[in-house]
Order: C-alpha cells, then structure tokens, then sequence
C-alpha cells in the first residue's frame, strides 16, 4: 500500500471509533459545561489523560473537591487495565522509534480492539497503528469540545450511540474467535468477567476480572507448552 | 482554572501514562519480557475483548429494560450479522440502530 491507501486504510479501520467516540466525549463535554468546568477544560482533561470512563468519573470527583490523593488512587484502579493492554504490543512499540512515547500514551479500550485485527505486513501495521491512534485521539477532543460549546443544542436523542463500542468489541470477539485453534482465552475472559460481576459489582469488577483471567492464562500457557515437549 | 485543578489533571494525567508504560519499563533493552508474560501477551486479547464484553453490559442486571434485554439481543444480532457477512461496519452499524430503538420501544 502507498501512503494514500494506508491513511485510507487506516480511515476505514477509525470509522467505529468514530462512531463511538464522538459521541461517548460530547456526552463528557456536555457533563462537564453542566458541572461548570468550560470547553478548554474539557479539552485539556481530554488532551493529557485520554481516557473514556475515568474523565467522567474525574468530572464528579472535581466538582465533589475530593483530593489529589483520592484523584489519583482512583486513576490507578480505574486505569490499570491499560496495563494489561500494553502487554500485548510491547515488541511492536519499541520498534516505533520516536512514535513510541504516543503509542503508548493512546492506547485505549478502542485503539487496542483495532490493533488487534489489523492483519498486514509488519511495516505497514505499524503505520497504520500510529494513524488509527492519531485518529482516535482526534475524534476524542473535538467531540468534547463540541459537547462543551454546542452539546445543550442538539435537538435529537442519541441515547444509545455508545452501543456502537459494544458492537465493536463483539465484531472483533467473533472475529478471534472464528480464527483460533483453541477457545481457552475467549471462554475464560467472558466466564471469569461474569463470575467477577457478579461477585464485586459493576464499579470494581474489571480489575479482578483481569487478573484472574490473567492467572489463568499463565498456567493455561504452561501446561499448553508442557505438552508440546 | 484553579490549582487544585490543574493538580488533579496532572495527577490523573501522569498515573494514567505510568499504567500504560509499565511493561515498557519494567522490559527494554538488556532486560527482555519473560516467555511467560510475552505468551500472556499473544492470547490475551481475545480474553479482554471477551471482559470488555461484559463490562459494557455491567448494568443488564440492574437496569433489565433500559440495558439488559436490548443489550443481549443487540449484542447477538451484532455477532450473528459478523458471522454471516464479516462487515465489521455492517454489524456495528446496524447493531446499534436496533439497540438504539429497543432502548426506546422496549424502556
């Protein structure tokens, strides 16, 4: 692919993450204009932490005045999963030179689930890698800049447009799942996330959720390898 | 904008960027990613997009009209539409037009 292709390409791949997050940051401009904190807060917010669930939860710990401390543990617990993301992408970043710091710093929910399916050639995965991040991150301000300067003016509706990160997720669920030999990882995610809901509740499950997965991946992989030898 | 909260901001924006570039300090040059951790890496996506799944659907128990009966059915028909015409956009799309009606039909 020429250079043209490749940010067409990359475009193409961006469109659900469009969707979503376009509409998912207005919601977060319109909350944060409501709780009187104006349009450049929202971008600045938006510009250096980057991230969907945590900026509304920050946006009800600022206007509460709960303390940096506070802040920042809950940053911690709220955000750990990005942990888990980089995991996967750690050889293919530290082959990115100077984009590098940005990888890293974009990579979310949305921007992991697209890496994830981009099946391409090293060289030009790695493009279009930095393009759906530039992208993302893109569509993320202006929304929340929208949200805070025009969002009280949309007349229709879009209760439900964030379904569309759901559908994204379930698009590339059936997408690695049509693809792998062994179902392990897909059943013991979707098992242990249930399980994890039911047990912690919906504001803390994630993190247990992760970890357990985790936990039993590694002795999954183990006794994967074992066998081979 | 007050110190507190460009304080917060920074805070948020500083733990947010350290949770991100964790693996990429604990492992660069010298010191390489345990098998172990790098084979956690390779099969864990399709674990996580199963965990967000469920994550996006967190409120189908509490809220049943408004999240959960449109959720499910809108998450199935997503995944059956994918199944049978592997359009990603097509799935997406049409996904979350029925979702966005059965929330307003259905609530």
């Amino acid at each position: 692919m020429n250079k043209r292709e490749l940010a067409r390409y990359s475009f193409m791949k961006s469109i659900p993450i469009l969707c979503s997050y376009l509409f998912v940051s207005m919601a977060y401009g319109i909350l944060m204009e409501e709780s009187g904190f104006p349009w450049y807060d929202s971008l600045l917010v938006s510009l250096t932490v980057y991230t969907g669930a945590f900026q509304f939860v920050l946006t009800s710990l600022l206007s509460a005045g709960a303390s940096v401390i506070t802040i920042g543990l809950t940053a911690c617990f709220m955000n750990s999963r990005q942990t888990f993301y980089s995991l996967t992408f750690v050889d293919v970043f530290n082959r990115m030179g100077k984009r590098k710091p940005y990888m890293i710093h974009t990579m979310t929910d949305e921007t992991y689930a697209v890496n994830c399916t981009l099946d391409l050639p090293e060289k030009e995965r790695r493009e279009v890698m930095f393009y759906v991040a530039v992208l993302a991150r893109c569509y993320w301000m202006i929304g929340a800049v929208i949200g805070g300067v025009l969002g009280q003016l949309i007349p229709v509706s879009m209760d439900g447009i964030d379904f569309c990160m759901t559908a994204l997720f379930v698009t590339i669920f059936v997408d690695q799942w049509e693809k792998a030999h062994c179902h392990f990882p897909a059943v013991a995610g979707l098992i242990t996330g249930i399980v994890c809901l039911m047990i912690f509740g919906e504001r803390s499950f994630i993190l247990p959720a992760l970890l357990v997965t985790s936990a039993l991946l590694v002795v999954w992989n183990t006794r994967v390898e074992e066998e081979k030898s | 904008m007050t110190v507190y909260f460009i304080l917060a901001v920074s805070a948020s924006a500083v733990i947010t960027f350290l949770l991100r570039a964790l693996p990429f300090l604990l492992f660069h040059g010298d010191r390489k990613m345990p098998e172990w951790l790098a084979r956690l890496g390779s099969v864990l996506p399709s674990a996580i997009m199963a965990v967000l799944i469920v994550y996006c659907l967190r409120g189908a128990k509490g809220d049943v009209t408004h999240t959960g009966v449109p959720g499910l059915i809108a998450v199935l028909l997503t995944a059956v539409i994918y199944r049978w015409k592997h359009q990603t956009l097509l799935s997406i799309f049409l996904g979350t037009a029925v979702y966005m009606m059965l929330i307003r039909v259905i609530a």
